[in-house]
């Protein structure tokens, strides 16, 4: 059986498992810097502390940082990688580099429950949240890190149905004993579910972005059958009660697909629904799924689209689509035939029902 | 519109295992709602409530939950320990997974048939036909009631478990056998987020528009 991982936890956590295995207290604190402030794979690295204690950590703990199993890279620079997380489950984070910055899209998931009809993951299915340390470690062992600016939860699955893993994440992340991150550059992306949501926006500072992909009820319903439990004008409202006049934003992912959300009563909708909320518009380009029934809006709709929304003062911008050849666009990342490969002779779980 | 910690205390009238692990739990109705909607059930006052569709008809006096023990869940095996008398804390009924009169199909996996039990209970059968998939001959929870209003329109579909008038595999294998599947009827899917993509999919490959396919996901 696999030990437990290190890599993920919390100081308090940390101080536990010390205290549990009659280590000096102080020792906590130097195993805490190891993790999240130093470069090292294994707990035999701990060179401040004494083999004695090195010898008790390794016998239950493995450190638990994972380098990346495969990558790939696209014409226009977007890297895609491949992670281990568990036996025969893989995850995909996508690097994105700009001029001026950068971007990891992290997964927090293993696929996703949340079945929208345009999406990759969702075609998946669910196969396992994926822990703070599996999530934080996308970024640690990314071999770009050095260059990383910022980081979205836009990844394999929905982070607010993995709401206490996401906010132990995010604190590693933010806090000074951790990465020490600005919440200012990690923007956690959500179809809304309202009770996480709620929690996250409470206890936490970092960006909020919400897939929208249609203000009319019926059609969202269509796309995105979360919308029979939280509908989107109730997380609307929801957001509209929180403070978004300093640092924090708030933003809306709108997927365009043709002749279907992209019409003037679409933007006139949106523009009612956002009324009095300073919020920003990702207008995002749709890539064709295989089986899909829907297509993509084109470029002028697009632009035309955009331009009614700000004429009305909703700030919206069409974000540039990257990694396309690759498969590590929006909605694109799926690591579903290499899961089903590694279950091939077994009672696959994907499908029990 | 659900997402204060807006609990109200209810007591349980009955709370049977109706198959292994499955647990049908009921309360008395003080509340009107539609069939397709859930409600909100927790243990306490304050703790993370988990959703369930309401599984009995909008005129009955009691209403029914239906579910099943996942047995590292944090909510369903404390909730299969409830005896008559104990208290549970319950959310007003929201949600939209509505259904309406016309020709159309209900495709349920487990847990999932919840909805149609209420949608049956309230008179909603006519014109309908049902597809339920479940694992063993014993996971066709109310066999009985839908067999007696729907007939030959009532098709179970069991994976791991041979039996008679019930077609052997999945929902989606049923589906797939199918020639023809009628474009201009309404798909009504409940249940785990594997069976409503693989379904949705096939329909979608046979000429369903995808307008006509109605899910509601337990995730
Ligand atoms: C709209 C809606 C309606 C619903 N209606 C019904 C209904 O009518 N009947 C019904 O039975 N259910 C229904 N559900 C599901 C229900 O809300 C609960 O999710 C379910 O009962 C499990 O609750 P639990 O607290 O016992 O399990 P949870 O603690 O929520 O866990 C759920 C499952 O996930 C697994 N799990 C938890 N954490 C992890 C992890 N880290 N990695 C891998 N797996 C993990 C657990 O093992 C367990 O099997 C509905 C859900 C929705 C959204
Ligand atoms: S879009 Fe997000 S929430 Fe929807 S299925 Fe894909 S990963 Fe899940």
């Amino acid at each position: 059986m696999s030990k437990e991982l290190l890599f993920g936890k919390n100081p308090d956590e940390i101080k536990q498992i010390v205290k549990e295995l009659g280590m000096p207290s102080f020792t906590a604190n130097q195993i805490v810097d190891w993790m999240y402030k130093k470069d090292i794979t294994e707990i035999a690295q701990m060179s401040n502390i004494s083999s004695k204690n090195r010898n008790l950590l390794s016998a239950k703990y493995d450190f638990g940082v994972e380098l990346p199993v495969k990558s790939e890279e696209s014409i226009d620079g977007t890297k895609k990688y491949l992670y281990p997380a568990g036996v025969n489950r893989f995850i995909e984070a996508a690097y994105i580099p700009d001029e001026n910055r950068s971007t990891l899209c992290v997964s927090s998931q293993v696929g996703c429950k949340m079945g929208c009809l345009f999406c990759m993951t969702g075609k998946q299915g669910f196969q396992q949240h994926l822990s703070a340390g599996e999530i934080v470690n996308q970024i640690r062992s990314l071999p770009e890190r050095d260059r990383l600016t910022n980081i979205v939860y836009m990844g394999m699955g929905e982070p607010f149905d993995n709401p206490d893993e996401l906010m132990k994440s995010l604190d590693i992340l933010t806090s000074d004993w951790g990465f020490g991150m600005s919440p200012r550059r990690i923007t956690v992306s959500s179809i809304g579910i309202i009770p996480a949501m709620k929690m996250f926006l409470d206890n936490n500072q970092c960006h909020l972005a919400i897939s929208m992909h249609s203000p009319f009820d019926e059609e969202r319903r269509k796309l995105m059958p979360i919308q029979h439990v939280y509908s989107i004008k109730d997380v609307i409202d929801i957001i509209k009660t929180y403070n978004w006049q300093g640092q924090r934003r708030v933003s809306f992912e709108y997927i365009m697909f043709k002749g279907l959300n992209d019409t003037d009563l679409h933007a006139k909708e949106m523009i009612k629904l956002l009324n009095g909320l300073i919020c920003r518009v990702n207008l995002i380009k749709f890539h064709p799924i295989p089986g899909t029934p829907l297509e993509g809006s084109d470029h002028d709709t697009m632009v035309k689209f955009r331009d009614s929304l700000s004429a009305k003062g909703v700030f919206s911008t069409i974000r540039q689509s990257r990694g396309e050849d690759i498969f590590a666009a929006c909605g694109l990342l799926s690591t579903k035939e290499l899961i089903k490969k590694g279950f091939e002779n077994q009672d696959s779980e994907i499908l029990n029902y | 519109m659900i997402y204060t910690n807006e609990l109200k205390k209810v007591i349980v009238t009955s709370n049977i295992s109706i198959s292994a692990n499955v647990y049908l739990l009921s309360f008395k109705r003080e509340f009107k709602f539609k069939p397709g909607q859930w409600i909100a059930v927790g243990l306490n006052a304050t703790d993370n409530p988990r959703l369930y569709s309401i599984a009995s008809g909008v005129d009955n006096d009691e209403v029914n939950v239906l579910y099943d023990i996942k047995p590292d869940g944090a909510i369903t095996p404390n909730l299969a320990a409830l005896k008559s008398g104990d208290a549970i804390y319950i959310s007003k009924p929201d949600g939209s997974f509505y259904c309406n009169n016309g020709k159309g199909w209900w495709i349920a996996a487990g847990t999932g048939i919840a909805p149609f039990r209420s949608m049956l209970e309230s008179g909603m059968a006519k014109n309908k036909k049902l597809l339920h998939g479940g694992r063993y001959l014993s996971s066709f929870y109310f066999e009985k009631e839908f067999a007696d209003v729907l007939g030959e329109n009532y098709i179970r579909c069991c994976s791991q478990e041979k039996g008679n008038a019930v077609f052997e595999g999945r929902v989606t294998d049923y589906l797939k056998d199918l020639k023809q599947l009628p474009s201009d009827e309404n798909y009504y899917l409940c249940g785990s987020s594997e069976m409503v993509v693989e379904t949705r999919d096939i329909l979608v490959d046979k000429g369903v528009p995808f307008g006509n396919i109605i899910a509601e996901i337990y995730f």
